[in-house]
C-alpha cells in the first residue's frame, strides 16, 4: 500500500509496524503498517468489525499483538498493561465509557494520577480543585465535582470521561466515537478543545462514524477494511463517496434485495399511538403494516432503543397504546411479547450480554426462546428439538462445526444468525432489530438483509433500527427519524436519501427541502 | 447546601445505620436501672468490639466486589495464638500482640493472593482456607484455655482510668485533668484509633480508591490504570489484619483462646449481616468500614435489648434475622422505582 | 483425540481423587489392622448411606448455584422440617416437613427475585429467622417428639440390602437429572446463570424459574431433615450445621460453576462422594479435627486450581 510521505515532516509520533492480532480464530489485524503525527488529527475509518478497536486497544495497551512491533518517537515500546502505555502520555477516550459509576467525579479524574500530600496520600483539596479546573475547560462548570458518576446524564459523564482524560497529560489522545452521547453544544466545545490540543502539539486519534464530524477536524484520514490498513491520505483529497468506498471494499448497489413496489399500504399489524416513557420518548406514534420493513432513523440516543425496548415490554411505566392487529396489547414482560397472540421478537443491542448465553451450545441458544412449544408431556422432545435447529442452521446458513460447540466459539456473524435464528423458532410477526449488523463481516450483512426482507414478504412486519444509513436507505420501505424521543419525519420510497436523513436526524429547520449532498 | 445534600446523599445507608444503632441504644440505656452510665458504657464496649473488628474486616474485601467468608476463621485463629504468646514480660507480650496481628494480615495475605494468583472465586477460596485457618486453630488450641496476661486484660477491657492506673501511670489515672476522659472505654478508643490510623489512610491512598474503583467497575479501573492485584490482595491482606484485631482482643476479653467452629461461623454470618445494615453494597464499591461499624453495632444494640426486655437470648436470631431482612428491603425499594426492567439484571 | 469438555473433567479428576482417597485409606488399614475394610460392600454401602443426607442437600443446592445464587437457609430448612415433622406426627410428619421446605423456598425465592436482594443475604437473613422460630417453638432445648415409624424406615430400613436414603437420594437424583438435561425449566436455569439478562430477553420468565429453584432447593434441605431425623431418631438443635458449607463444596468440588451457568449433576454425586469419604478416611486414621478441617480446606483449594488450569477464558 502506498504511504504519502511528506518531506521534511516531522518523524511520526507513533509507529506500527507489522501489527497482526487474532482472537480465537477471528483475524482482527492482519500486518498493519500505521502511524501518526505529532501536531495533526488522525482520523482511523472503517466500518464496523474493520479492525479500528482491536487497533486503538493495542495502542493502549488493552491487547497486545500476536506480531508486529510498536515505535514510539522512534523508540520501540511494548504494553503490557493500560498502565503502561499510560506512562508514555497515551490516553484513551473510550467508546464503553471507562468511569467508575460509584466514585465521584473529582475521583474519577484523579484516578490514574492524584494529587498526593503527606504520607503520599490523596490530596483531596488539591483533587478537588484540578477536577474543577478540568471541569471548566471542558466547560461543564455545573458539574459538582464531589457528585458520584451515577448520578450524571449520559452526555455530562462523557463530558467527565474527555475531562478525565486530559487531566493525565496525553501526549496522544485517542477518541473512540467519544461524542456519541453528547448535545451539539458540548460537541462544538469539543471541537474546539481538540483543535487547541492540535495547535499545543498533541497527536489525536480520532474514530468516528460521522463523516461530517472528520470533514470538519481531520488532518489525515486512514482507512480500516477487515482488519488491514487499506490507505491513509490527507483530508480533503477524497470525496465522501470515495471514502466509503474504500471502507466498504466495493460497489454499493448490488448488496440490498429489491424493495417490492406497493399501489396501497399494507394492512397495519403494529400500532403505536402516544408512547410516552420518562424523558427518552415523548409521544411516539407510528405503524407498521405486513409485510412492511419500517427503519428507525436519527442521531443515535433519540430514543431508537426506548422505543424497541418499551414494545418489548422491558420498560416500566410507558403511557401510550401499542395495538397488535388492532386490539391493544402492550406486553408486560419479554415473555408476553413473544406469545402468540402478540408474536413479538426483539434482536437485542448487544449479542454478547443480551442475545446470547456465549457459554452454552449453539444448540441450546438457538432453541432457547421457542422451548416451550418444542415439548412432549414435561419434558423437552430431543427429536423435535434437533429438527427445528437443524432447520434454522440450514434457513440460516450458520457456519458452525458442531451444535454442540459453546456459541462463543462463532464468529461476530454466525453469533449474530444464532440470535435471529432463536427467535424465527418462535415464528413472530413483528420483529424488532437494535442495530442487528453492529461488528459484523459484509457478506453476512447482505445474507441479513436478504433474511428481512424474505420474512417481510413472508408477512412479518419489521421494525429495523439501524446507525448506518445506508442500510435505512438500502433496506426500508419506511424511514421514521427520530429526534428527542419524537418522530420527526416519515421518508418514502425515493425520498430516502441519505441527505434527507441527515438533515432530518439534525432535526435543521426546513431539513431535507433542498439540500444537496 | 449542595454539597450537604451531595454528601448526604452518598451516605444514606451509614445515616440510617447510626440511627437504627441510636433508637436501639437509647432505648436499652433508658430502660437500663444504670442506664447513661461509664461503666455501661465500658460493658457494652467490651461486648462489642469482637463483631465491630470481624465487620471491618468483611467490608474490605466486599468494596472490592468480593467477600470473606474466612473472617471468623482468622479470627478464631488469632484468639487461639494470642492465648500462647500474649504473656510473659512486657516486651515478650509486646511482641506478642505484634506476631498476633501478622498472623491476621498474613492470613488475610494467602486469601488475597490465593483469589488474585489463583484466580478462585472469593466466596469458595476463602470457604476453604477458612477451614485451613480453623484447623491451625485446633492445632493450637484443641480445647478451650490458654493463658493471657492478667494486668494487660484488666487494662485494655475497662475505662482509662483503670488502664493508667494497672499500670501507675499518671498517678494511677487519679491525676485532675484525666477526669474528664477517665471513663472512656479503651477499646472504644482502640476502635476509634484504628479508624483514624489505619481504616481512613488507607481509603485516601491510592491503592484504597483503587478498591473503591474495582469494586464500582473492575473493567473501568483496569482502563484507567488502577493496579487491579495490588488493591484486591491489599483488601484482603487489610480485612486480615481487622479480624486478628478481633482475635486477639476476643484473647483480651475472654484471657483464652477458643477454637470455637460453630462460633467462628456465627461471627462470619453476622459480619456479613453488619456490612449489609451499614450500607456497604455487596456488589462492592460503596460503603465503608465506618458503616460496618454501626452495621455491627446495631446487631449488638440488638442483644442488649435482649436483656432488658428479658428475652431468652435464644430469641437473638430471630430478631436479627428481621432486622437484616427489614434492611435489605428498604433497598429493594430501589427496585420498584426502576423504570428499565433491564438494570436489575446483571 | 480424545477431547474432554470442561465439564465432564473436573467431574474426572474428582473421582480420580476419589479412588486417591480409598488407596491411602486401604493402604491404611492394611499396614495398621491388616485389613481392606475400606474396599468392602458393606462399608461403601454404610458410606453412601450416610453421604445421602449431604447428596440431598447438595443436589438442591446445585439449582440455586447453577443460577448464579446461594442458599445460606439450608442449615435450619433441614432442622425446621425436621423439627416440625417429627412435632405433628402421623401420616402428616413427612407431607408437613416437606412443606415447610416448601414455604421456606417460596419466601427465599420470592426475595430473590422480586425484591433483588442478593440470595447470599436474603438466605443468610431467613436462616437467621428460621432458626429463631425454631428456638420460640421448642424453647431452645431438642424437642422431644420422635421420628414416625415411616420416617425412621426410610432413613434406616433397605430394601434387598440397599439402604433405604440411597434410595431416596438415587431418586431425586434421577429427578434432578431429568429436569437439568430434560426440561425446559432446567434450561432456564442454565440460562439464568450464564447471563440472566439474555435469558429475560429471549421472554423466559426468569422470576418465576428463580422461585421454582429455590422451592426445589428448600425442599431438598427439608427432606434431608426429615430423613435425618429417622436416622437419630429425633430432631435437634443445629442438626444442619454441619451440612451447608460440606454441601456447598461438594457442588463446587464436582465442577459447578460457583459463578452459575456450568456444571453437571454428576459432578455434585462425585463431589459428595469424594467429601463424604474424605471425612470418613480421616476420622478412620484417627486425624484429629484441626488436620481435618487443614486438609478439607487444601483439597478445596487445590482442586480448584487443577480444574482452572488450562481452562480457556470466555470472553
Amino acid at each position: 500500500m502506498f504511504r504519502t510521505k511528506d518531506v521534511g515532516a516531522p518523524p511520526p509520533f507513533l509507529e506500527l509496524v507489522g501489527v497482526s492480532k487474532r482472537y480465537g480464530g477471528v483475524r482482527a489485524l492482519e500486518g498493519v503498517d500505521f502511524a501518526c503525527r505529532r501536531g495533526s488529527i488522525h482520523a482511523v475509518l472503517g466500518e464496523n468489525g474493520a479492525g479500528k478497536s482491536t487497533l486503538i486497544k493495542i495502542i493502549a495497551g488493552v491487547v497486545q499483538p500476536d506480531e508486529g512491533s510498536i515505535r514510539l518517537a522512534g523508540q520501540q515500546v511494548t504494553f503490557p498493561d493500560p498502565l503502561a502505555a499510560n506512562a508514555q502520555g497515551i490516553v484513551c477516550i473510550f467508546q464503553e465509557l471507562s468511569l467508575m459509576p460509584d466514585l465521584s467525579v473529582a475521583d474519577n479524574i484523579g484516578i490514574s494520577n492524584p494529587p498526593r500530600g503527606r504520607l503520599g496520600l490523596i490530596d483531596k483539596r488539591a483533587q478537588r480543585r484540578r477536577a474543577e479546573e478540568l471541569l471548566a475547560r471542558v466547560g461543564c462548570e455545573d458539574v459538582n465535582p464531589l457528585e458520584r458518576v451515577a448520578n450524571l446524564p449520559l452526555s455530562r459523564r462523557q463530558m467527565v470521561e474527555i475531562a478525565k482524560a486530559l487531566g493525565r497529560d496525553p501526549k496522544l489522545l485517542i477518541l473512540d466515537e467519544a461524542t456519541s452521547a453528547l448535545t451539539s453544544g458540548d460537541v462544538a466545545k469539543v471541537y474546539e478543545i481538540l483543535k487547541s490540543l492540535r495547535r499545543d502539539g498533541l497527536c489525536l486519534l480520532y474514530i468516528s462514524h460521522r463523516m461530517h464530524e472528520i470533514e470538519a477536524l481531520a488532518d489525515t484520514c486512514s482507512v480500516f477494511r477487515n482488519g488491514r490498513h487499506i490507505d491513509t491520505f490527507a483530508a480533503g483529497t477524497r470525496t465522501s463517496d470515495e471514502i466509503v468506498q474504500l471502507m466498504i471494499g466495493r460497489e454499493m448497489a448490488h448488496v440490498y434485495p429489491d424493495k417490492p413496489q406497493r399501489n396501497q399500504p399494507p394492512a397495519p399489524v403494529l400500532e403505536v399511538r402516544d408512547l410516552r416513557w420518562t424523558d427518552r420518548l415523548n409521544g411516539i406514534s407510528l405503524t407498521v403494516g405486513k409485510g412492511e420493513i419500517v427503519g428507525l432513523g436519527g442521531l443515535d440516543g433519540q430514543g431508537q432503543r426506548e422505543l424497541l425496548l418499551a414494545l418489548f415490554g422491558v420498560l416500566r411505566g410507558t403511557e401510550g397504546e401499542i395495538l397488535v392487529d388492532g386490539r391493544p396489547r402492550a406486553p408486560g414482560s419479554p415473555a408476553q411479547a413473544k406469545r402468540k397472540q402478540t408474536g413479538m421478537a426483539l434482536i437485542p443491542e448487544d449479542r454478547k450480554t443480551e442475545g446470547l448465553m456465549l457459554p452454552m451450545s449453539v444448540a441450546e441458544n438457538i432453541s432457547l426462546a421457542a422451548l416451550g412449544g418444542l415439548v412432549s408431556g414435561p419434558f423437552i422432545d430431543r427429536e423435535k428439538e434437533t429438527a427445528a435447529i437443524e432447520r434454522m442452521v440450514a434457513k440460516l446458513r450458520i457456519k458452525v462445526g458442531d451444535l454442540a460447540d459453546p456459541v462463543a466459539t462463532l464468529s461476530g456473524g454466525n453469533q449474530q444468525k444464532v440470535v435471529i435464528a432463536k427467535w424465527l423458532l418462535t415464528e413472530p410477526r413483528i420483529v424488532l432489530l437494535n442495530d442487528p449488523t453492529r461488528g459484523i463481516d459484509v457478506g453476512t450483512k447482505q445474507e441479513l438483509y436478504q433474511l428481512l426482507r424474505d420474512l417481510a414478504d413472508a408477512g412479518a412486519s419489521i421494525l429495523f433500527y439501524t446507525t448506518d444509513y445506508d442500510e435505512l436507505i438500502g433496506c426500508c420501505d419506511r424511514v421514521l427519524i427520530l429526534y428527542d424521543g419524537r418522530v420527526v419525519r416519515t421518508l418514502e420510497g425515493a425520498d430516502i436519501t441519505e441527505t434527507n436523513i441527515v438533515a432530518s436526524s439534525l432535526n435543521l429547520p426546513g431539513a431535507g427541502a433542498a439540500a444537496t449532498a | 447546601m449542595n454539597e450537604l445534600r451531595i454528601r448526604l446523599g452518598q451516605n444514606l445507608g451509614l445515616l440510617l445505620a447510626v440511627l437504627l444503632f441510636l433508637t436501639f441504644y437509647l432505648v436499652y440505656n433508658s430502660l437500663h436501672p444504670r442506664g447513661f452510665s461509664a461503666t455501661v458504657l465500658v460493658q457494652n464496649a467490651n461486648e462489642s468490639f469482637v463483631i465491630v473488628a470481624v465487620a471491618m474486616a468483611q467490608t474490605v474485601p466486599v468494596l472490592t466486589g468480593g467477600l470473606d467468608l474466612s473472617v471468623g476463621a482468622i479470627m478464631t485463629l488469632v484468639n487461639c495464638v494470642a492465648s500462647v504468646v500474649v504473656n510473659g514480660s512486657p516486651l515478650q507480650m509486646l511482641g506478642g500482640i505484634v506476631l498476633c496481628l501478622a498472623v491476621g494480615t498474613l492470613a488475610g495475605l494467602v486469601n488475597g493472593l490465593v483469589v488474585v494468583v489463583g484466580r478462585l472465586q472469593p466466596i469458595i477460596a476463602t470457604l476453604a482456607t477458612g477451614a485451613i485457618y480453623i484447623g491451625l486453630a485446633l492445632f493450637i488450641r484443641p480445647s478451650p484455655g490458654g493463658n493471657v496476661d492478667d494486668d494487660l486484660s484488666w487494662a485494655l477491657t475497662n475505662d482509662l482510668g483503670e488502664l493508667f492506673a494497672t499500670y501507675g501511670l499518671f498517678e494511677d489515672g487519679e491525676a485532675p485533668w484525666l477526669a474528664p476522659i477517665a471513663w472512656l472505654p479503651v477499646p472504644l478508643l482502640v476502635m476509634v484509633a484504628v479508624v483514624l490510623l489505619v481504616w481512613l489512610p488507607f481509603r485516601n491512598s491510592v491503592t484504597g480508591r483503587g478498591v473503591y474503583a474495582i469494586g464500582s467497575a473492575e473493567g473501568a479501573a483496569y482502563m484507567s490504570g488502577v493496579r487491579i492485584a495490588r488493591c484486591k490482595i491489599a483488601a484482603y491482606t487489610l480485612g486480615g489484619f481487622f479480624a486478628g484485631l478481633g482475635g486477639l482482643y476476643l484473647a483480651l476479653q475472654t484471657s483464652s483462646g477458643n477454637a470455637d467452629v460453630p462460633q467462628a461461623a456465627q461471627y462470619t454470618l453476622n459480619s456479613i449481616a453488619a456490612v449489609v445494615i451499614g450500607g456497604t453494597s455487596l456488589m462492592g464499591g460503596t460503603g465503608g468500614v465506618v458503616g460496618s461499624i454501626f452495621g455491627a453495632l446495631v446487631i449488638r444494640a440488638i442483644a442488649f435489648n435482649f436483656r432488658i426486655f428479658e428475652i431468652e437470648p435464644i430469641m437473638q436470631p430471630l430478631f436479627e434475622g428481621l432486622v437484616l431482612l427489614a434492611a435489605v428491603s428498604i433497598g429493594a425499594a430501589r427496585v420498584f422505582r426502576v423504570k428499565n426492567r433491564l438494570e436489575l439484571l446483571g | 483425540m480424545l477431547t474432554l469438555s470442561a465439564e465432564d473433567r473436573p467431574i474426572l479428576i474428582a473421582g480420580g481423587f476419589v479412588l486417591v482417597i480409598l488407596a491411602i485409606g486401604t493402604a491404611y488399614t492394611l499396614t495398621v489392622q491388616g485389613t481392606a475394610s475400606f474396599l468392602s460392600p458393606a462399608y461403601l454401602l454404610q458410606q453412601l448411606q450416610v453421604g445421602s443426607f449431604l447428596g440431598i442437600v447438595a443436589a438442591g443446592m446445585m439449582l440455586v448455584i447453577l443460577m448464579g445464587h446461594i442458599d445460606l437457609s439450608v442449615p435450619w430448612t433441614l432442622a425446621a422440617g425436621a423439627m416440625l415433622g417429627t412435632a405433628i406426627g402421623g401420616p402428616w410428619a413427612i407431607p408437613v416437613g416437606l412443606g415447610v421446605g416448601l414455604l421456606v423456598g417460596l419466601v427465599n425465592g420470592l426475595g430473590v427475585a422480586y425484591l433483588r436482594v442478593p440470595s447470599m443475604i436474603f438466605t443468610l437473613g431467613i436462616n437467621a429467622v428460621m432458626r429463631g422460630f425454631m428456638v420460640m417453638l421448642t424453647g431452645g432445648f431438642s424437642p422431644r417428639s420422635m421420628a414416625t415409624p415411616t420416617m425412621t424406615w426410610l432413613a434406616t430400613g433397605n430394601v434387598l440390602g440397599v439402604p433405604m436414603p440411597l434410595i431416596v437420594w438415587a431418586v431425586l437424583s434421577v429427578g434432578i437429572v431429568l429436569l437439568l438435561q430434560r426440561t425446559p425449566l432446567g434450561r432456564y436455569i442454565y440460562a439464568i446463570g450464564n447471563r440472566e439478562r439474555a435469558a429475560y430477553l429471549s421472554g423466559i420468565n426468569t422470576r418465576l424459574v428463580l422461585v421454582a429453584a429455590f422451592v426445589v432447593c428448600g425442599m431438598c434441605s427439608a427432606l434431608a431433615g426429615v430423613l435425618l431425623a429417622g436416622y437419630s431418631s429425633k430432631a435437634y438443635q443445629g442438626m444442619g450445621d454441619a451440612y451447608l458449607l460440606p454441601a456447598i463444596a461438594a457442588v463446587v468440588i464436582g465442577g459447578t460453576n460457583i459463578l452459575g451457568g456450568r456444571g453437571r449433576y454428576l459432578g455434585t454425586v462425585v463431589g459428595t462422594i469424594l467429601i463424604v469419604l474424605l471425612t470418613s478416611v480421616l476420622s478412620v486414621m484417627q486425624m484429629p479435627e484441626a488436620g481435618r478441617q487443614v486438609i478439607y480446606g487444601a483439597v478445596i483449594i487445590t482442586m480448584l486450581l487443577v480444574y482452572g488450569r488450562g481452562q480457556k477464558v470466555m470472553a
